[in-house]
């Protein structure tokens, strides 16, 4: 079933067009991946989708146009993970987590509410770290706990914006497999910006290769990362291998000029 | 990675945990009513007149038991027309200038912001300028300074949001803007001073030092009508506050609509401070540093944060305007000197003892 539909989907800073004319559709317990160069527009599709910015086009949830729900609605279906992870001063990780809840309280804390920040807490393995201040967490810790904000909303549709970009092997893979799960038990779907191609061919259902704004291509993992598609965006010459049943790419040489990488 | 279905038996603990938390939370902010209300009791007590404590408390029972206690003219004038009042206004103008620091420094993402932040002061300043230098203003009589003072403050505020509006209301724009009309409004204000008398220049001096001598009854019900409309606002939009701490576009992202949340809890805050200073004149540390008292006790959680300032706040003002009335008696220090002088010790205890842990 249909979760997110996007419609001849336009955004512009000023003059500068940063997407144009995007049309992508994301079904029920799906994880799409953005791909793409920096700059090619992903980011910026993450915040489309979710209001934080307003496009041209359209943009349907659950069938229902995003443009006409309120923004409280919007965060009671969609929760989004920043990049970059700031929270106010002195606040601590129950807290930042707790925050996820704003759109569903209206100002009492329930039982209920602090249950659902101690699941997630606990989900995410991060119940060590509830009595810490947020701020002295290292960043991969950060990038957890921001999850578990955006999970503690409940949302239908997590919308991540390079969940794996501050992280460690380790942690990377600990995220990626957490937010699989996440989908494939809760039924719920995901959007990630991601630049790890491997990442995003081992726990993607489908890939959005975005170009200069627009769609290149859209496809399954072993459908859409081939040489030629590396190649025509990235500027990067690569070999594309299998390993896991899954593609897997080892970048040569950049294309324009750069640097060997392997030979 | 656990499932999403497991728990074990650390829930119940850390939901406990939580609540420990809250309640230790709670607990500060019954000490600080305590506190408040000893501290308010003793200040009564305290002063150039020779009074004792049995004298004065007969004379406050006396007004609400005139058949039981019996006081006199003297002690009467002393503690319900000097002291009583000035002690509340201490108090109201003390929660009034934390909890509008407390909301300013969350909205605008600053440490370093404070009432005064948006060139609030140095547009009361100028007021208040005006009315003793060239005697003009909008209201005449003995509400002349202090209809400046406010009308300016609002004024400033007024152009802050306006500059801002222009380039979207973000922290960054409403700080740039109040730095400008700072600057202009405290040019003004040394014009004021340079054409003015001597006499002139030192009542304008004096009343930017900030002073509890200038209080009376009716200022104290103003000032707290003031603050009894808009801080149940503010504590009421507490999560909203809490949530632009994490970011613009997280705060979006959790349903607040940043830009009308920003605005009206700015306007508030001026509502708030234009009230308290323009019977008071600039009291500085007040609203930059209660905050910041309060954020190392019990975190960052507005909810928590706004009450417990506005009592820290109350009590650092107090505390301030008590020893300033006293400590050279009959001469009475202006009270915006002894904050920063009793406040300064007390924050930097706190800042080096400080170890970022909140449970």
């Amino acid at each position: 079933m249909v979760k997110i539909t996007i419609k001849d989907l336009t955004f512009s800073y000023g003059s500068n067009k940063i997407l144009d004319d995007l049309n992508v559709v994301l079904d029920d317990a799906e994880v799409l991946s953005l791909v793409g160069p920096n700059g090619s527009g992903k980011t910026t599709l993450i915040k489309c989708i979710d209001r934080i910015l307003k496009p041209e086009g359209s943009i349907l949830l659950d069938g229902k146009e995003v443009q006409s729900m309120k923004q409280q609605e919007i965060a009671r279906q969609m929760g989004y993970v920043p990049q970059s992870s700031s929270a106010p001063l002195a606040t601590t990780v129950f807290d930042t987590v707790l925050m996820g809840r704003r759109p569903r309280i209206s100002w009492r804390v329930s039982d209920k509410d602090i249950s659902k920040v101690a699941d997630t807490l606990e989900l995410l393995n991060l119940q060590e770290l509830a009595l810490r201040d947020f701020a002295q967490l290292s960043g991969g810790q950060k990038q957890k706990v921001l999850i578990a904000r955006a999970l503690a909303q409940e949302p239908s549709v997590l919308l991540l914006d390079e969940p794996t970009s501050n992280l460690d092997m380790k942690h990377q893979l600990e995220v990626m497999e957490t937010i699989s799960a996440l989908v494939k038990e809760r039924g719920i779907s995901a959007v990630m910006a991601i630049h790890d191609l491997n990442l995003a061919a081992r726990f993607s259902d489908k890939l959005v290769m975005l170009k200069r704004g627009v769609v290149y291509a859209a496809g399954s993992p072993d459908e859409l990362l081939s040489e030629k598609n590396i190649s025509d965006v990235y500027g990067v010459e690569a070999l594309v291998m299998r390993s896991l049943d899954k593609p897997c790419i080892i970048p040569l040489r950049s294309l324009n000029g750069g640097a060997v990488c392997m030979t | 990675m656990q499932s999403a279905h497991s728990r074990d038996t650390s829930v119940p603990d850390l939901r406990a945990e939580y609540q420990k938390f809250i309640g230790r939370k709670l607990l500060f902010m019954i000490s600080l009513i305590l506190g408040t209300i000893i501290l308010a009791g003793y200040a009564t007590t305290r002063g150039s007149a020779n009074i004792g404590v049995i004298e004065v408390y007969t004379a406050i029972l006396a007004k609400f038991f005139p058949g039981t206690f019996e006081s006199t003219w003297f002690a009467d004038t002393i503690v319900w027309g000097l002291r009583l009042h000035r002690i509340l206004m201490a108090i109201v103008g003390g929660i009034g200038l934390a909890v509008a620091g407390a909301v300013m420094q969350g909205i605008l993402k600053n440490p370093l912001a404070s009432p005064f932040t948006l060139g609030i002061s140095s547009a009361a300043g100028f007021g208040a300028a005006l009315a003793i230098v060239m005697g003009a203003g909008l209201v005449g009589g003995e509400w002349l300074i202090v209809g400046n003072a406010f009308v300016f403050t609002l004024l400033a505020s007024l152009a802050v949001y306006g500059l801002a509006k222009y380039r979207g209301i973000t922290p960054e724009t409403m700080i740039l803007a109040g730095i400008a009309i700072m600057y202009l409004f405290q040019a003004m204000t040394s014009f004021l001073q340079y054409i003015g008398q001597a006499e002139q220049v030192q009542e304008v001096v004096f009343w930017m030092m900030g002073s509890l001598g200038r209080s009376s009854w009716d200022k104290v019900w103003i000032v707290s009508g003031i603050i009894a409309i808009c801080f149940p606002y503010l504590l009421l939009k507490s999560w909203d506050i809490n949530a632009l701490g994490a970011g613009d576009e997280t705060a979006k992202s959790l349903g607040v609509n940043v830009e009308r949340t920003r605005v009206i809890c700015m306007m508030l805050v001026s509502l708030i401070t234009a009230a308290v200073i323009c019977f008071t004149g600039t009291i500085g540390f007040i609203g930059l540093v209660a905050p910041h008292i309060t954020r190392m006790v019990i975190g960052g959680d507005h909810r928590f944060l706004l009450p417990a300032s506005a009592m820290v706040g109350a009590i650092l003002l107090l505390a301030s305007d008590t020893v300033a009335r006293t400590i050279f008696a009959p001469v009475i220090l202006p009270v915006g000197i002894m904050t920063a002088f009793l406040g300064v010790p007390f924050f930097i205890y706190l800042f080096m003892r400080h170890k970022k842990e909140f449970w």
